[in-house]
């Protein structure tokens, strides 16, 4: 950072507060609907302000709540699965050399390049098979072919700078192969575990069309839920529900900023290898 | 104090025809500092990963006190290997780092703290626990990795190139802080190098390793006066090589006849012979006259090159002995039967 040249150093603050703007300014409309009781086209304020849209929102009734619990199981467990394929499989792409790599590299890239819904409706007639719509395990399952490729690029990037000989040392000084793996090799790879783990959290975070296809009208996520209101033109409901489906991305963004960075080596990508 | 032996041990890497090392067999003694020599390539970190446990042999045996130790794992075989790179682990401290092996072996803590700083005081570095491993020079990390080596007592200790990652200074340091630890310690110990000079210096034995294959296992100085071979005496920077044949004690080459040494073997040969050995002026035997060609003065020596019936020979002496002798002088040399050496 400290060979950037001077311009740079004024243009990485300025980025900075353009980008803060870009995020924070679409929400505030959001909050102001929220506490809103009826706000008219030239209006620049609510005429009246109330706690009556949150009230609804947090009610059982409304079954955000609900629907908040399972958005974050899901999401949850999709990431834990998401870690547990990726970390092997980017280990293998980062430190290994072997025949039909590109391809390989190829069919973990191919989620993100082929439109998810096309893979999603082919999917479908399979899950419906093996009895997998209209349930959870089928989200998170359909969940993982997007949050894999990440995770999997991720961790790829880590391994390529790391030194697999560090294990090879722990184990020569008296370490078991699990002793080895949590002292040794897990500090080494948790940033990338960390960016990972939220981008894969995120994605299934956000999941609508998958969701919906499979989910089947069953599984109510977040977002799912946020648009019936957004639909129904209760603007002050919707505006409530949007805060709360927000919030832990924003969360995330400012508790990872630093891992993000360019200098993190879990933002290498393929490109380190 | 362990006995270590390698019987035909073979290594040979999937996809590759040739074995990365072929039947090596050592019987290295208890408490002995071994050298594994060769140039890179040779199969000597191969050899050295096969006994740390890191790696498995093809075939071949190795064992420490007489069992067989190629089941354990290599958490339990007590090999200790510090590879050429040190590997710190670089997010835990010095004493940390130091303090890895009880750790991993769950002793108490206050003991590990006690241990560690005995060990860095062992290696000359009692102050710096605390930091960080890439605050560290690499001669000190070197030191660290030392340490966290010789805290766990290990039965075998294994040092992967030990000095070649230091400068000329440090490293005669590092290689008296190496070779007086081992002595009071007494740990058997094999190290691997490329550099002679390094292994004759720092070994108490040397196996001298040439594609995968072991060429001669031998005390330091007979490399030099008996090299098992012509490319053993080449790798040890040996300059008169000259083939021949022997017989009876006599030595027919274009040097003409020369008496050898009782007890050389017959046949043809290649004869070879230190060029400091060589003698100005006449002898009781194997009298030659040779031409000088070139003379260079090396400060504490003087090298001649001669020719001795358009064949040449190397002699290197004293200075005062070289005085007055010019390149194109017709002088008389002989060499005593004592320094000539037959390989076959």
């Amino acid at each position: 950072m400290s060979r950037d040249p001077p311009w740079m150093r004024r243009v990485v603050p300025l980025s900075g507060v353009l980008l803060i703007v870009w995020l924070v300014l679409p929400l505030v409309p959001l909050v102001i609907w929220s506490f809103a009781r009826g706000w008219r086209f030239p209006a620049l304020l609510p005429n009246q302000w109330s706690l009556q849209a949150w009230e609804i929102a947090l009610s059982a009734r409304s079954g955000v709540l609900e629907s908040l619990g399972i958005t974050v199981f899901i999401a949850v467990v999709t990431t834990l699965l998401s870690i547990l394929v990726g970390v092997p499989a980017g280990r293998a792409l980062g430190l290994h050399r072997f025949r039909g790599k590109g391809l390989v590299e190829l069919m973990v890239l191919a989620p993100v390049i082929v439109p998810g819904i096309a893979v999603a409706l082919g999917l479908h007639a399979v899950f419906i098979n093996l009895g997998l719509t209209n349930t959870v395990t089928g989200v998170i399952l359909v969940h993982l072919i997007p949050t894999l490729p990440y995770m999997v690029l991720v961790m790829a990037g880590i391994f390529a700078n790391y030194d697999p000989a560090y294990e090879q040392q722990a184990r020569s000084l008296g370490a078991s192969p699990l002793q080895t793996f949590w002292y040794v090799t897990l500090p080494a790879i948790l940033p990338g575990i960390i960016v990972g783990g939220l981008f894969a959290f995120l994605v299934s975070w956000s999941q609508y069309v998958l969701t919906l296809l499979i989910g089947g009208g069953r599984v109510i996520t977040l977002p799912l839920l946020l648009y019936t209101y957004a639909t129904s033109g209760r603007n002050d409901i919707t505006g409530a529900v949007g805060i709360i489906y927000v919030l832990p991305g924003i969360l995330i963004l400012l508790f990872t900023a630093r891992h993000l960075s360019g200098t993190s080596a879990a933002v290498g990508g393929f490109g380190k290898i | 104090m362990t006995r270590v032996l390698l019987t035909d041990l073979t290594k040979t890497y999937p996809g590759t025809l040739a074995p990365a090392l072929d039947r090596l067999t050592l019987d290295i003694a208890s408490g002995e500092l071994t050298a594994l020599l060769g140039p890179s390539g040779c199969g000597k970190t191969t050899t050295m990963k096969m006994i740390a446990g890191l790696l498995e042999p093809s075939s071949g045996d190795i064992a420490f006190d007489g069992r067989s130790i190629l089941r354990e794992r290599p958490e339990v075989r007590g090999a200790v290997m510090v590879f050429q790179n040190y590997l710190l682990f670089p997010y835990m401290s010095v004493a940390d780092n130091v303090g890895f092996g009880l750790r991993m072996r769950k002793v108490p803590k206050d003991q590990i703290a006690a241990r560690v700083a005995d060990m860095l005081a062992l290696v000359k570095l009692p102050d710096l626990g605390a930091r960080r491993p890439a605050d560290l020079s690499g001669g000190q990390q070197q030191r660290v990795a030392l340490a966290r080596a010789l805290i766990v007592q290990p039965r075998v200790l294994l040092l992967d190139e030990p000095l070649s990652n230091l400068d000329a200074h440090l490293r005669i340091e590092m290689r008296d802080l190496i070779r007086g630890i081992q002595r009071d310690l007494c740990i058997t110990t094999i190290f691997v190098t490329h550099d002679q000079e390094e292994a004759v210096v720092l070994a108490d034995r040397v196996a001298l390793i040439l594609d995968g294959r072991l060429r001669q296992y031998d005390a330091p100085d007979a490399f030099y006066r008996r090299p098992a071979d012509r490319q053993v005496a080449a790798f040890f920077g040996g300059r008169n090589l000259i083939a021949g044949q022997a017989a009876d004690g006599r030595f027919d080459s274009a040097l003409g006849p020369l008496a050898l040494p009782p007890g050389a073997p017959n046949g043809p040969g290649t004869l070879t012979f230190r060029p400091e050995a060589v003698r100005i002026g006449p002898g009781p035997a194997n009298m030659l006259d040779a031409t000088v060609v070139d003379r260079l003065y090396l400060g504490t020596q003087t090298r001649l090159r001669l020719t001795v019936n358009s064949t040449q020979v190397e002699a290197v002496l004293p200075p005062d002995q070289a005085e007055g002798i010019q390149p194109g002088d017709t002088i008389t040399i002989h060499l005593p039967a004592a320094i000539l050496w037959v390989m076959p």
